[in-house]
């Protein structure tokens, strides 16, 4: 861990989800530096029916963070294809209209045009861009003047210092929240049962293909589509059934596994001073589809946990296991590649 | 865990059983002018229910000798109660215990984190479930605050169990 010293010179921004006003207000009152956002269509990655946000909302969620000192970031971080690039187009327009503080982008068309048309509208890479090695983040800085990426969850906190060093821009770090596949802006596995896709629909596993059945034994499947993804033992904590996290029936396999991933929730508590250190300017939280007791509970202890580490006092954020995915917690690849 | 807090925990059941021999009508009234007045003092809320706003909701409280239907139609909204002995259809069914139900409507409970831990359970269309959880979300403060005060000073007590509610969900 490096001094004191240090570590309050780069004290980070921490970055809070909000998927709908309420839960933008949470995060603002519990100490957010920043909140996150999207618009209530197909321009962002959390596309889900009854979230996010309408031009007004956003106007007035911004009034609100503004008011009390807290940045606005929206993500407008899904891809722009032909022939809807318009609406894309709109969302960055409506973005500089409204003054927020930065637009999140993971396209290179949304970027290019963010960047010529409103030259001084703030770009943030999307973890969806999947921008993981130094040059092709320096290619998003030179090209569209990004200034801060956003980075996949496929890096130890050792790359993520070695990146630091050789790019010009800020970095942003995923730390606590739901933690899925590794190849970021490029899973397609919800597209082959659902036909709609994470990347350019915004959606992954929309909950119109969801469907849970409760059983005469207590035990609950979950179904995506025409397909079963899991069947939850009685007593057992149920998961939200996106593919990646499924439990599988193989011939070569005595019982159901997990071929892809386990339902665990990213928490990199205790490795918030190594991130401080490695460069990173900026911790995400994850989870604008979450309720905002959700989002006041996990935002109020990671500020605390912020302060607390940048005034060289001890903190403890075991108490955030009860509101992770399916009561378990990860570091994910974040402390070694071997992780699972 | 203290014996008395053990007796207020009981106490939905208590209600229940209480409930149980009284006819249904004059809870109709009651929860007509409910959601009438709620949706009255929240339109914002039929905004985040999108396409599911003339969808209808089974709410099942596991204590209660009865079930709740909502039809949030915002030219009609309407919530009545049917004995459980009533097959009634719905789109979606939200059931679960009492006391994690009114944290939710108190805006305190992560439905989320009781539908993982199968506290909450919901069944039939799992999208309209979900724009209900995030209608409900969105509406600041408490939902529970707002019936009482419409109540005005009638309700006096039940601000009382309101309050002692509150104590039990910290305590628990």
């Amino acid at each position: 861990m490096s001094n004191q010293t240090d570590l309050l010179k780069a004290k980070p921004e921490l970055v809070c989800p909000a998927g709908t006003p309420a839960a933008l207000r949470a995060a603002v009152d519990s100490g957010a530096d920043a909140v996150y956002c999207g618009l209530a269509n197909e321009t962002n990655a959390r596309n889900f029916a009854g979230l996010n946000f309408t031009p007004d909302l956003l106007e007035q969620g911004i009034a609100y963070a503004r008011g009390h000192g807290t940045k606005v970031l929206l993500a407008v971080n899904s891809f722009a294809t032909a022939p809807r690039t318009q609406l894309w187009f709109d969302a960055i327009d409506t973005a500089a209209r409204l003054g927020v503080d930065a637009v999140i982008v993971a396209d290179i068309g949304v970027a290019s045009y963010a960047a010529e048309r409103h030259p001084q509208l703030r770009l943030h890479l999307s973890v969806q861009a999947g921008a993981s090695s130094p040059e092709a983040i320096r290619y998003y800085c030179s090209e569209f003047n990004v200034k801060r990426v956003v980075l996949p969850r496929i890096l130890t906190v050792t790359e993520i210092a070695a990146i630091h060093r050789e790019i010009p821009c800020e970095i942003e770090a995923f730390v606590f929240g739901n933690i899925g596949m590794m190849s970021e802006g490029r899973c397609s596995l919800t597209n082959y049962v659902t036909g709609t896709s994470t990347n350019m629909d915004g959606v992954c596993s929309p909950a119109n293909a969801v469907h849970y059945m409760d059983l005469p034994d207590g035990s609950k499947t979950a179904e995506l589509g025409d397909f079963e993804i899991d069947c939850f033992a009685p007593g057992e904590h149920a998961g939200y059934p996106t593919i990646c996290k499924g439990r599988y029936l193989s011939p070569v396999r005595k019982e159901p596994y997990y071929a892809f991933e386990e339902p665990v929730s990213l928490n990199l508590s205790s490795l918030l001073p190594d991130l401080i250190a490695a460069g990173v300017t900026a911790l995400k939280i994850e989870g604008r589809q979450r309720s905002r007791s959700y989002v006041q509970a996990v935002v109020s202890a990671y500020r605390r946990a912020v302060d607390d580490i940048v005034a060289g006092r001890w903190h403890d954020l075991s108490g955030l296991v009860a509101l992770t995915e399916g009561g378990k917690e990860t570091q994910g690849a974040f402390q070694t590649k071997k992780w699972r | 865990m203290a014996e008395e807090n053990l007796k207020d925990l009981k106490l939905p059941v208590v209600i229940g059983k209480l409930l149980a021999p009284l006819p249904l009508f004059p809870l109709q009234f009651i929860l007509s002018r409910m959601v009438k007045g709620i949706t009255q003092r929240r339109p914002e809320f039929f905004a985040r229910l999108g396409p599911h706003i003339g969808s209808s909701y089974a709410l099942d409280v596991t204590e209660l000798p009865f079930v709740l239907l909502l039809k949030p139609n915002p030219q009609k909204p309407e919530m009545t109660a049917h004995r459980r002995s009533e097959k009634i259809a719905s789109d979606a069914s939200i059931s679960g215990p009492f006391m994690d139900l009114f944290k939710v409507l108190d805006g305190r409970g992560d439905s989320d984190a009781m539908f993982f831990s199968g506290n909450i359970k919901v069944s039939g269309n799992t999208e309209a479930a979900v724009c209900l959880r995030y209608a409900l979300d969105d509406l600041e403060g408490s939902v529970i605050e707002d019936l009482l005060h419409m109540g005005g000073p009638v309700l006096m007590p039940a601000h009382l169990l309101l309050q002692r509610l509150r104590r039990l969900e910290i305590q628990t």
